[in-house]
């Protein structure tokens, strides 16, 4: 184990000078948008009056250098502070940490259950590969892959909530109903049930086409001519010798999709009304909110090291080919 | 020979899929095997060997069904059993080791496991009673520290020890038949002799029938009680290994024993009074394996002082076992490899003090003919282009390049009109002639031929071969020729150096270095040629290797 140990504790390193490089980039990919949140909000105020936007500056620092100001900005980040949103009136870590929650609740569940059901789906799809299941579990997978992400949304809206009227269809939880424990969790999971299944039903479609043709190639090979030889059962040959070595390039595009698990599901969001960090992006680039757009970016680019090194983690446990090397 | 045979194939016929080249893949086969027997299948790839074996298993692939016939396994028909019972008999009572040690394995399962897992399905032996066994059956094949090796991954394994676990999972339970594929064509003759040596003892202890495929006539002779030969989904001719090795009836088996290498053979001395073409000198290469900036990692020495010298018109062999460092050398050679330190004269000139941009001139001088067929051709591209992309490379018009590309392929046996096809229309033996007429565009002085025959059948490996030598003649071309099969080396090569573990350990003329081998490796080498006790009968003896004719069918 020290040599994973060792491999841990390098990477992490790393990923400290990685995520410091990104905050600056971000500052300056923040700051080279034309306007400042200064302009914007003296112009929802209604008082384009100079002297008050100038005012607006001196008080958010916007009328200093921009070296200046990253330097400033970079000193807070180093003591883990993200700053301040004047706009919110709220330090900018209590509003990513009252956000996160419903967007991790939503995007987590989904990719899970998006990875669970697609390679089951795949598995099933190549074992069978020619016949009807296959062609069915193609198809939908297709369909769910090239529709607009937002009219299926939409559509299980328009169903499930509208005309059967089983489901909630929006917001996180019925507001007023005061449900505690049990109840208030229970309340949740139904609100999260449509938008899990959108966001889901996207990422399914690609983990299912990818095992399906992983599989596939794996199938073929030698040594499952070996295991079946062996008189095997049917069950333990696909499990245990084929999904096994075909499953890398599904680990490959699930450890890059779980990088957007944060910022991917501002359509769903949307749709649904879920106060998440999608929303919160969105809102904040309108209103050129810039300490809370770099604290969204600096925990995404957080978020996605964490899930590289998860991924390399991974990589070698299931193929001992693969070594973790510093 | 009252007792029921233990395998008892009866006018077995299995169709092929519509649209294959022939509607059988065999057709109306019968044989038996007996206890305590070895039976050899014998015939060129495509001849259903592999597919009967299969078939025995119930292991043929979905579109490939048997059409009539019966296997019976001591008297009861595989065939009629339910699918649970012949799962049982699967890996039970036949075991099956395959072809490719290096892919038969997964790859992602310790070896202990994989034998476990037979045990685990066979038979109803604790854990701890299941351990034990494994180490007693790794012990068995002859692997060291069984203990610790059933922990291994197989890519921790060489191609020989692979073989040696694949054939101690066909062993677990105790099989009445072992149907073993091509068990030693992907390993070097050392391990080879030691493979067939070993499956011979555990055969004799357990009596077990063995049924053995191969397509190597040397093999045979080494280990058959019985040979059956096949040839289009048909046996042609079967008998004991004496009557089918020394008395063949059928001209198929005739041919296919006149195609056999053989060892030694007349050849004229080629004197040494010519130009030197290229000049090794010193040439020494190390690999670098893994490693980070502080971990050192492993060498490999795959060349150690390696000199030697190829005069104009002369085919010097480069024989050894794989990792000997052949192709390093070989590849050094075409400047696809930088040796570490040494020279490499090409007419006087140090191909290695040279910048790209001055190497390039070079480079059509020194052409190369890769080992595999099927992958050293892009399939996206049309064999002419293949062919012209060289030349017009260096400059050459792409029409007049499109004409010198025909008639190259038909200096090579194929018709003019397969410029315009795709390499996968082509078979194995055509496709090493179409990489042959690529090497051969460039009107080079030197041919680097790298296992240029050993993906081939025997036959067509006889023809390829004919066709090098043919060229080398008419072209006054220089060839450096490596392979691991010493056999063909005799036949085709002047001057033969032996390499071992990066080093050259005997280099002299073929005779010499074949009829009397001074260094220890090499008389090691040539007693693993398998099939030596036994001289092809005078009455086949092979249609003349030096004949100019050239022959067109590969």
């Amino acid at each position: 184990m020290p040599r994973i140990a060792l491999f841990i504790s390098q990477r992490l390193v790393k990923a400290v000078f990685v995520i410091l490089a990104i905050a600056v980039f971000n500052f300056f990919l923040v700051h080279a948008a034309p306007g400042d949140p200064a302009a914007v909000m003296a112009g929802e105020a209604g008082a384009a009056d100079a002297k008050f936007v100038e005012q607006l500056r001196q008080q958010f620092g916007l009328d200093r250098p921009l070296y200046e100001q990253l330097g400033t900005y970079m000193s807070k980040v180093v003591q883990a502070d993200l700053g301040y949103s004047y706009r919110q009136q709220r330090p900018v870590f209590d509003l990513l940490m009252d956000r996160l929650p419903v967007t991790l609740s939503l995007t987590l569940t989904a990719f899970v259950l998006a990875l669970l059901g697609g390679i089951a789906l795949g598995t099933l799809a190549a074992m069978r590969a020619g016949t009807w299941s296959d062609t069915a579990i193609t198809v939908v997978g297709l369909t769910a892959y090239a529709t607009p992400i937002f009219w299926i949304g939409l559509m299980l809206i328009l169903l499930f909530s509208v005309n059967l009227g089983w489901l909630p269809a929006f917001g996180t939880e019925s507001i007023g109903a005061g449900y505690t424990g049990w109840d208030a969790f229970l309340d949740r999971a139904r609100h999260l049930v449509l938008p899990v299944t959108t966001l889901g039903l996207f990422y399914m479609a690609v983990y299912t086409r990818l095992t399906r043709a992983s599989i596939l190639e794996v199938r073929d090979m030698d040594f499952v001519k070996t295991a079946r030889a062996k008189g095997l059962p049917e069950w333990r040959i696909v499990s245990v010798h084929i999904l096994r070595n075909a499953i890398l390039p599904v680990i490959t595009v699930a450890g890059f999709q779980a990088g957007h698990l944060i910022g991917g599901s501002i359509l769903i969001e949307t749709v649904f009304a879920l106060p998440g960090i999608g929303r919160l992006a969105f809102e904040a680039v309108l209103q050129r909110d810039y300490q809370v757009l770099l604290g969204i970016f600096l925990l995404t680019s957080v978020v996605v090291v964490v899930f590289n090194l998860l991924t390399d983690l991974i990589y070698s446990l299931v193929d001992p080919r693969i070594e973790v090397a510093p | 020979m009252t007792e029921t045979p233990l395998l008892d194939v009866r006018n077995l016929t299995i169709d092929l899929p519509r649209g294959a080249d022939r509607p059988h893949a065999v057709q109306d086969l019968t044989f038996t095997l007996e206890p305590g027997e070895i039976l050899c299948v014998v015939g060129e790839s495509g001849s259903g060997k592999s597919m009967t074996a299969h078939a025995v298993l119930g292991l043929l692939p979905k579109a490939v069904k048997v059409s009539s016939g019966e296997i019976r396994h001591q008297g009861t028909n595989v065939f009629s059993l339910p699918e649970r019972d012949q799962r049982a008999l699967r890996g039970g009572r036949i075991a099956m080791i395959f072809q490719e040690p290096m892919t038969a394995l997964n790859p992602l399962m310790r070896v202990g496991d994989q034998i476990d897992e037979v045990l685990c399905y066979h038979t109803t032996l604790d854990r701890a009673a299941r351990r034990a066994r494994v180490v007693e059956l790794l012990a068995s094949v002859g692997l060291p520290e069984p203990d610790h090796l059933r922990r291994s991954y197989p890519f921790r394994l060489s191609g020989g020890q692979r073989q040696r676990v694949m054939i101690a999972m066909a062993l677990a339970v105790e099989p009445d038949i072992l149907i073993a594929d091509e068990p030693t064509t992907a390993l070097d003759v050392t391990t080879q002799k030691q493979i067939l040596e070993l499956i011979q003892d555990i055969q004799a202890k357990r009596r077990m029938g063995v049924m053995f495929i191969t397509h190597d006539f040397g093999v045979v002779a080494e280990i058959a009680h019985r040979v059956a030969v096949m040839q289009r989904g048909q046996i042609v001719e079967i008998g004991t290994a004496e009557e089918v090795l020394n008395r063949p009836q059928h001209p198929y088996t005739r041919q296919l024993i006149a195609a056999v290498p053989h060892l030694i053979e007349h050849r004229e001395d080629f004197t040494r009074a010519r130009q030197p073409v290229l000049t090794a000198e010193k040439v020494c290469k190390t690999f670098h394996l893994g490693g980070g900036f502080f971990t050192p990692g492993r060498k490999v020495v795959a060349g150690d002082d390696l000199s030697l010298t190829i005069h104009q018109g002369e085919t010097v062999g480069l024989v050894g076992e794989s990792g000997s460092g052949k192709s390093t050398l070989g590849r050094s050679i075409v400047g696809l490899i930088k040796p570490d330190s040494g020279r490499i004269l090409f007419e006087g000139v140090d191909l290695l003090s040279l910048s790209r941009p001055a190497f390039r001139p070079y480079r059509r001088h020194v052409q190369m003919v890769f080992q595999d067929p099927y992958a050293s051709l892009n399939p996206r591209h049309t064999v002419g282009d293949i062919i012209t992309q060289g030349p017009v490379a260096f400059g050459e018009d792409r029409h007049k390049a499109l004409e010198k590309a025909k008639a190259l392929l038909k200096l090579v046996g194929l018709d003019a009109s397969a410029a315009e096809r795709f390499p996968h229309e082509f078979s194995g033996g055509q496709r090493q002639r179409i990489s042959i007429a690529r090497a051969l565009a460039l009107e080079p002085k030197l041919l680097i031929a790298d296992e240029p025959v050993s993906a081939l059948d025997v036959s067509v490996q006889a023809q390829v071969l004919d066709l090098l030598e043919d060229l080398r003649h008419r072209l006054n071309l220089s060839m450096l020729f490596i392979t691991h099969d010493l056999r063909i080396a005799a036949q085709i090569c002047d001057t033969i150096a032996v390499m071992q573990k990066g080093r050259i350990v005997e280099i002299g003329p073929a005779k010499e270095v074949f009829g009397n081998p001074q260094h220890a490796y090499t008389r090691t080498l040539l007693d693993a040629i398998p099939g030596k006790g036994w001289t092809i009968p005078e009455d086949v003896v092979p249609v003349t290797r030096r004949s100019s004719a050239l022959r067109t069918s590969a």
